[in-house]
């Protein structure tokens, strides 16, 4: 029996992935900020790692299932072989040498990446408020007082914060190019860490399914010059439009593919209050209602 | 009267919905007719719908499966047809709604519904025969857990015309799952059609642990058991133990939806991450109590075709045993973006690397059960080859992204998507296949047709590397699941490679549908004469195919792993016995079916709120069962004679054979 098959598939695979490869950019792996960065390391090394055993594995397949075909009468035959003590502890080990080496890596980037842990850093950071709405994006500068919707900035080099909630459904926040994403759930804060390394104009997006708008929840995240930011910073002061109480209700509305929007000022607490909204209920609130009265809603109440 | 149901619930509107009805309706009418015309009915009723044989109920669970592929896969390439158009300025054929339900019900119906069927239609099929058992240990309730599996499958299809599907992917995660998210039906749907094949799920889960420890044949000691049975023993321990947790977090959001309570919701206290955790708690065991079995049809049909004992038998056992503990210990590695704090990933990621230990292990022992072999490349084997290759990469790259770190930038994103498509079409759907292949003459006494059997390997290996390779590209690219627009017009060509992938799929499929037909055609040129085509190792080819219904004329007694083979080497297989005994039998029922019927009630009553129909349906069900349990006319015995008369058939084809 012949079997010109492996090969030709084989070959027409490699082909198939240098074709795709070529002239194409993996966003995760050409990341702009630290964090990316070593993400990116993390991703290589374990790949690397894994092709050690993985490659020769899938070599030996084909090469065992070519050589002891049943029509190469030449190749030995041990009809009742089926234990042999030196093979099954290779076999053992190997796989938990490379788990070993694994684990210890795990542990060691699980804690670097947390993405709940500040970056160290001489510069000042950006703090920024996100709200994942339905299907848009809230952020929110509470040391520039002005909000905006579906886009963000902030400086290179700046570490950024960013507090996480979700005003309804669950949705991730996630920019591919700068690193890590996290949950954004309603009533819960997460938090994120990053920092952008090279200006640019970046892809953000949900990663998390959330209804028939999920597709349009899309934002640009652009790392600038100071100057830039400072002068992005003024475009939203000079916008005139500062977010209310009434303003808030009308972005709760669900819509779809929204245009960028500033907001020149934002009510204190915004943020908090809209984390707590979700839960007033508990308390007989109205939850609707995100106007600060103090800057812990339940206790203000009493 | 009729709760939320009223003529609006038909998508009238949806030309794509109204075809597969018009298309449905006259299919039913057509094999309807069909049946009646051939005079078929009292055929069908009394040899298979109540017939409680595990090989006829094992066979109609692999038909329901293959039925379900194709949906399934409909609405896969539906999926694939919409990503590869909708880009830029066009938003494809399928709205949102629309688009949403059809990924949904993609992944309930290809893991419930498709690939849960196959396992358990394979062990009803396989596992009596390797013990050498007459039966399962409770053959009324195999059925019963047959037709209530059965009434999930007719809710599912009943959403598509009356009503809708959920629309929240297919683990339904609240909020929105919850009322305020999924106000309609579909979620109930979801509901209800879970909980019902869960119900039977679990009874069959019951059923099959008892049948293994407790009716192995004489000499059958755990670890001279087939491994194909072990695989099916853990399975069916971890569906015990996981399938209850399904229910109770299905049963937490009904009453959220229902009774206006607050779990999961946001308001009021509840909180959607307990619900994330608790479904996946049990769904990562989920992915095991499917691949399990197929390893051990892997480990069977490696070991007969390359006419060598399985190489580490102890170690596959212990192997299988530990990846069963460990897939308790690891749901987490789900969502490491939650923002859990880094001790708690680094354990969830570090205890999903060590099951690759085990699952390495298992890929080696294939590989030296292939060493100092002679490997037939049957078809079986093909897709057994091509299951080890592809799997050792979909467990790379699982491994990859069981690293906290690294699942912070994949997580969610099409390399998550390819990566288990990777090791469930790789591994479950190969194996179901491969295994179909293999016992396909035990069930039906002829062999599928070998030529088209390997056109369909091809297509489908090809066009799953086409459609899943690009994918796990556009993963990296940053590219999130279940979006139905793509604004970045660099992914098209991706796109477009994995929508031609998918279409070599269908083709696969279609070779698989032509050689069934072809198989059926040729039958009589590929009888097996023997009831051992393949030169087998265990207990199930040493009796006629098809099985006799009574299975062994005799219980047989085992000394070995490989009776089978041993008795052929030594020259006692197929010795007559010196004398036949009656055989005692489990008797037909309707019972199931009447009990599943009023299931179906209950729930649909549940679904759109028609609340007498929904008791009514329950107190039917519970009567029914009431019934059946004061039946005493529940057995008969087979007369040695009668035994004696088949036996002595089958020991004179083989004798012809030889």
């Amino acid at each position: 029996m012949k079997h010109p098959h492996f090969t030709t598939v084989g070959r027409a695979l490699g082909i198939g992935a240098l074709m795709l490869l070529s002239g194409c950019t993996l966003d995760v792996l050409t990341p702009k900020g630290d964090i990316g960065a070593q993400e990116k390391t993390l991703f290589l090394t374990a790949l690397g790692l894994m092709l050690l055993i993985v490659v020769p594995v899938i070599l030996m397949t084909l090469y065992f299932a070519w050589k002891y075909r049943a029509s190469n009468t030449k190749a030995t035959y041990m009809p009742r072989w089926a234990h042999s003590t030196r093979i099954e502890v290779v076999v053992w080990t190997i796989p938990c040498i490379i788990v070993a080496i694994l684990g210890v890596l795990t542990f060691k980037s699980t804690h670097a990446l947390d993405p709940f842990k500040p970056i160290e850093s001489t510069v000042k950071p950006i703090n920024i408020e996100v709200v994942s709405m339905d299907w848009k994006w809230l952020f929110i500068y509470p040391d520039y007082d002005i909000a905006t919707v579906n886009q963000i900035a902030f400086p290179v080099d700046a570490p950024v914060n960013f507090r996480i909630t979700s005003s309804s459904l669950m949705n991730t926040f996630f920019i591919p190019q700068l690193g890590s994403m996290i949950y954004s759930m309603a009533g819960m804060e997460t938090k994120l860490h990053l920092i952008a390394r090279e200006p640019g104009d970046y892809a953000g997006l949900s990663g998390n399914y959330s209804g028939s708008g999920f597709s349009g929840m899309r934002f640009r995240a652009l790392a600038t010059t100071n100057e830039e930011f400072e002068a992005w910073i003024a475009k939203a002061k000079a916008a005139d439009n500062p977010l209310t109480p009434a303003s808030y209700a009308a972005l709760l509305q669900p819509s779809q593919y929204d245009p960028v929007s500033f907001y020149s000022s934002t009510p204190t607490g915004m943020f908090d209050n809209i984390i707590h909204s979700t839960m007033s209920g508990i308390a007989g609130l109205d939850p609707a209602s995100c106007t600060p009265v103090s800057k812990n809603l339940i206790a203000g109440n009493n | 009267m009729f709760g939320k149901l009223s003529l609006e619930a038909i998508p009238f509107h949806d030309p794509i919905v109204m075809a597969t009805l018009a298309a449905v309706t006259l299919g039913g009418i057509a094999l309807l007719g069909a049946i009646t015309y051939l005079g078929k009915r009292k055929y069908l009723w009394t040899e298979w719908f109540t017939n409680v044989d595990h090989k006829r109920i094992g066979v109609m669970y692999i038909i329901v499966a293959l039925i379900m592929l194709l949906r399934g896969f409909a609405d896969a390439i539906m999926m694939r047809g919409q990503q590869a158009v909708a880009v830029g300025d066009s938003m494809g054929y399928l709205p949102p709604h629309h688009y949403d339900q059809i990924f949904t019900a993609h992944g309930v119906i290809m893991i419930f519904f498709m690939a849960m069927p196959f396992i358990t239609g394979l062990m009803n099929l396989v596992v009596p025969l390797q013990i050498g058992a007459r039966d399962v240990a409770f053959p009324f309730l195999n059925s019963l857990s047959f037709w209530l599996f059965a009434v999930g499958v007719v809710l599912l299809m009943l959403s598509l015309f009356v009503g809708e599907f959920a629309a929240t992917g297919w683990l339904a995660y609240p909020p929105l799952s919850g009322l305020e998210g999924s106000p309609g039906v579909g979620v109930d749907y979801y509901i209800w059609a879970l909980q019902i094949s869960g119900l039977g799920t679990t009874l069959s889960g019951i059923n099959f642990i008892v049948t293994i420890l407790r009716m192995r044949t004489k000499g059958m000691n755990l670890m001279k058991m087939p491994v194909f049975t072990w695989t099916a023993l853990i399975t069916n321990i971890l569906i015990v133990a996981a399938f209850p947790v399904l229910a109770g977090t299905l049963a937490l959001l009904t009453v959220d939806r229902y009774l206006d309570m607050h779990f999961f919701t946001n308001d009021l206290g509840g909180n959607v991450m307990m619900y994330v955790n608790l479904i996946w708690i049990w769904g990562h065991p989920e992915v095991y109590i499917l691949i399990l079995p197929c390893f051990g049809a892997f480990s069977e049909i490696i070991a007969t075709y390359s006419k060598k004992p399985l190489f580490g038998y102890k170690a596959m056992v212990y192997a299988t045993a530990a990846i069963g503990v460990l897939s308790f210990l690891v749901w987490l590695h789900h969502f490491f973006t939650m923002g859990a704090g880094a001790n708690v990933n680094a354990f969830f990621g570090i205890a999903t690397m060590i099951i690759s230990i085990p699952t390495g292990v298992k890929v080696f022992n294939w590989l030296f059960t292939m060493y100092r072999g002679r490997v037939e490349m049957t078809t079986p084997v093909l897709w057994t080859i091509g299951f080890m290759v592809t799997f050792v990469i979909g467990g790379m790259t699982g491994v990859l992204m069981a690293i906290p770190g690294v699942s912070f930038v994949l997580h969610n994103s099409l390399f998550l998507v390819a990566h288990f498509h990777n090791v469930i079409i790789g591994g479950v759907v190969f194996g179901c296949i491969a295994a179909m292949t293999y016992w396909f003459p035990k069930a039906f006494g002829f062999k599928l047709n070998e030529r088209l059997g390997k056109y369909a390997f091809w297509c489908w290996f090809i066009g799953f590397y086409m459609t899943f390779m690009p994918m796990y590209l556009l993963g990296l690219k940053g590219m999130t699941r279940r979006i139905n627009h793509i604004e970045d017009p660099t992914w098209q060509p991706y796109l477009t490679t994995a929508f031609v992938g998918v279409c070599l799929i269908a083709l696969g499929i279609g070779f698989m549908a032509l050689q069934l037909y072809v198989s059926i055609r040729d039958r009589k040129q590929n009888l097996d004469v023997t009831g051992d085509p393949w030169g087998g190792r265990t207990l199930e080819w040493a009796i006629a195919s098809p099985a006799p219904f009574y299975n062994f004329a005799h219980d047989p007694k085992v000394d070995h792993l490989d009776q089978h083979w041993e008795n052929k080497e030594n020259g006692t297989a197929y010795a007559r016995p010196t004398h036949y005994e009656d055989i005692h039998m489990p008797r037909n029922t309707g019972a199931g079916v009447i009990i599943g019927l009023f299931g179906l009630l209950m729930c649909f009553g549940l679904v759109w709120h028609i609340w007498w129909l929904a008791i009514g349906g329950f107190v039917g069900m519970i009567l029914s069962f009431i019934v059946r349990a004061y039946d005493r006319d529940v057995d008969y015995y087979v007369p040695a004679k009668e035994v004696e008369r088949i036996d002595s058939a089958h020991l004179a084809s083989i004798q012809k054979a030889v």
